[in-house]
């Protein structure tokens, strides 16, 4: 009696295993004509990648993308691993990495993001405005009062409270953080010797908070707090932006104009490789702390029809796909960059070939 | 109670089962055989979790040796790794919670089982069971939006000006820190040691108490009594509430500040090993780094191994104590 559920029930969960197989199996070669295409890595571009992704699927119907948001790290890991077809990430690949990767790596901006100052003042009404020395001193900890005479200097009408400035800064690693510390090192020397630039960075002074929610939620709650988080969080939040000072000494409210800005006033100095950072941006209209976000693969590509696949992908994504970035709030790319990236795209090869100009040749 | 009745059972079983004797011999070599390959799993999982992490850190390990445990720098940018304040800020951080969440939880404990009406007991048990099964990120999000105002506006204010004279309650009150981070700890241990707590009383024959009532024994002798003999129960409710606390993450990451530093005051924001691990392991680049990061899980190991160690002495010998006063 007892022994016959167990001696039963194994045969009856294998029985109905072999069954699922079976169908997944006989599904799989039933869609023969599927190209599937693995990506993954930063999760700031997530919600971009998974409407690009649902859109191109309606267009094209027999590929398949799946974009996993593991973070910048891990999408640069695998793909350099070749684990998957291409990585996002919110900063460009290191010199030394690119060396040690076992091919050459090519990235492509897809989009921009920002990074904004929000802070919590009860009874300050208008945008804060702050200088980038002013920036670098209060997250280094050296002005920690908000009536600061040099806060006072550049906000004369706000009603600046005589407290401790908290500052919140991120604890996960981030690709916000990356872009953050690396304006910061760019304008101000102190911070680049003794802080530096990363997605972890040791700041000097402040509490951390997880993720933008964590941090959004720490100023939110508490008075005086001041912290930076990603301009299509803040947007969607509606939390108060400051304005920044930028290289032209002009104050600019980051807006997805402004940041398209930034990028177009840096292309002059963008490399071949498209590896360039546009934070402290030339331009009297340019938001100074932005960044391109790449998406990473290899240059030859060892699958024909899956890097065939991958590169009309990325050509939809950069052209067709920029009219998903506002309603998202992300910034679109400026149109010299979408030609550049365009050709950037038209250099990734199959064993040497172009892929692009396969197709042309055979249309 | 003794034990004549029970052998005569066991062996009155055995002579009965006789006529299968073939079938049930193999059954309990199988059943044998699987119990023992369920025993082996806890052991190769650990060993090979050991192995692995070990394997994983090793550059880690050669780099900075001992002095991993021991440096109080955290700096991935430079390439610093150090572990102590983590290493601190865990067990710290375990610790409050257990000072708060042990009084607590068998004070509730016993209202459940020797006070409390029959028609209030349950309802509450259920309740506190509850409280066990919301997902971490709730309590981490409760921690944000209510435990922190409610500290920093009413609770540390008091604190700073009565025991303001005393180390811990020094400095800047903002309501995200080490003790916000110990209070929504043990706020999420109390009911797993309560839970515990509440069967192991329970357990506790009612004859005891019949026997303690009858010799005349108050409401509260007749607890003790009880007590006394949950002793151990309650010894191991209190470690496994200790395992939750160290290894949480989600929730303390949330509110404790994510600071590694090392400060006397309560108000002031640490870090714990956990909460490191998830917030860096996905965007940690570079070989050190991981490896750095994995050293710190294989420290967790060692770390959860020592005070559950620590705790499980200190308790048996406390309760030794009380059992010999007794």
């Amino acid at each position: 009696m007892f022994s016959s559920i167990p001696k039963k029930f194994p045969a009856i969960v294998f029985i109905i295993v072999s069954l699922a197989n079976l169908a997944c199996f006989s599904g799989r070669q039933g869609r023969g004509d599927t190209v599937k295409i693995q990506g993954a890595g930063s999760s700031f571009v997530n919600p971009l990648m998974q409407k690009w992704v649902s859109e191109y699927g309606n267009i094209n119907p027999n590929i398949r993308i799946d974009y996993q948001s593991i973070g910048s790290g891990g999408g640069v890991k695998q793909t350099r691993d070749r684990t998957i077809q291409f990585g996002a990430t919110d900063v460009a690949i290191k010199d030394e990495e690119m060396k040690t990767a076992d091919g050459e790596i090519i990235h492509i901006p897809v989009i921009l993001g920002a990074v904004i100052l929000t802070y919590n003042l009860p009874g300050v009404e208008k945008p804060l405005r702050f200088s980038p020395d002013v920036i670098a001193d209060i997250f280094l900890g050296k002005i920690n009062r908000w009536d600061d005479a040099r806060i006072r200097a550049e906000n004369p009408e706000a009603n600046l409270p005589p407290a401790d400035i908290t500052v919140v800064h991120r604890s996960d690693g981030s690709g916000t953080s990356a872009v953050f510390t690396n304006y910061l090192s760019k304008v101000s020397p102190e911070w680049k010797e003794r802080v530096g630039e990363g997605t972890s960075p040791s700041f000097p002074v402040g509490l951390g908070g997880k993720g933008n929610e964590g941090v959004t939620g720490q100023i939110k709650q508490t008075p005086n707090t001041i912290g930076y988080v990603e301009l299509a969080y803040a947007v969607k939040n509606k939390l108060p932006v400051a304005e920044i000072k930028n290289r032209a000494g002009q104050y600019i409210t980051p807006t997805f104009e402004t940041v398209t800005n930034a990028a177009a006033e840096s292309l002059a100095d963008t490399p071949a490789d498209l590896r360039v950072s546009i934070t402290d941006a030339a331009g009297a209209n340019a938001y100074p702390i932005a960044s391109y976000v790449y998406v990473v693969t290899y240059k030859d590509l060892p699958d024909g029809r899956n890097g065939k696949a991958l590169v009309d992908f990325l050509l939809w994504g950069i052209n067709d796909g920029q009219s998903f970035a506002q309603p998202l709030y992300y910034s679109p790319l400026p149109q010299e960059m979408v030609k550049r990236a365009t050709a950037k795209i038209n250099s990734i090869t199959h064993n040497g070939i172009a892929l692009r100009a396969e197709t042309t040749n055979v249309q | 109670m003794s034990s004549n009745p029970n052998e005569n059972i066991l062996t009155g079983e055995r002579f009965g089962a006789a006529a299968k004797k073939t079938n049930n011999i193999l059954g309990d070599r199988i059943f044998r055989v699987v119990l023992t390959a369920c025993g082996a799993l806890i052991l190769i999982i650990v060993a090979a979790m050991i192995a692995v992490m070990t394997q994983s850190s090793w550059l880690s390990i050669q780099k900075f040796g001992f002095g991993f445990l021991t440096g109080q720098t955290w700096d991935p940018i430079k390439g610093e790794f150090g572990a102590l304040p983590f290493i601190y800020g865990t067990i710290v951080s375990a610790v409050l919670a257990l000072l708060i969440a042990t009084p607590i939880s068998v004070g509730v404990a016993i209202f459940l089982v020797e006070q409390a009406p029959k028609s209030l007991a349950r309802p509450m048990a259920f309740l506190v069971e509850l409280l066990a099964a919301i997902p971490s990120v709730v309590y981490g999000l409760w921690a944000i939006f209510v435990l922190a105002p409610l500290l920093r506006v009413y609770v540390q204010p008091f604190l700073q000006q009565t025991l303001g004279f005393l180390p811990f309650f020094k400095g800047t009150a903002n309501g995200i820190g080490m003790m916000s981070g110990g209070i929504i700890l043990a706020i999420m241990i109390t009911p797993i040691i309560t839970a515990v707590v509440r069967d192991v009383l329970e357990a506790v024959p009612v004859t005891q108490r019949e026997a303690a009532l009858a010799l005349g024994a108050t409401r509260w002798e007749t607890t003790k009594i009880v007590l006394a003999n949950a002793n151990s129960g309650i010894a191991g409710a209190i470690v496994l509430g200790l395992g939750r606390a160290i290894g949480e993450t989600m929730a303390i990451t949330m509110i404790i500040g994510n600071r590694p530093e090392i400060s006397a005051s309560l108000f002031d924001p640490g870090y714990t090993i956990a909460s490191v691990i998830a917030n860096e392991f996905t965007e940690a680049t570079g070989e050190l780094y991981l490896s750095a990061l994995i050293e710190m899980g294989l420290i967790l190991f060692l770390v959860t191994f020592i005070v559950n160690g620590l705790a499980k002495l200190l308790i048996l010998s406390v309760s030794r104590q009380t059992a010999q006063s007794q």
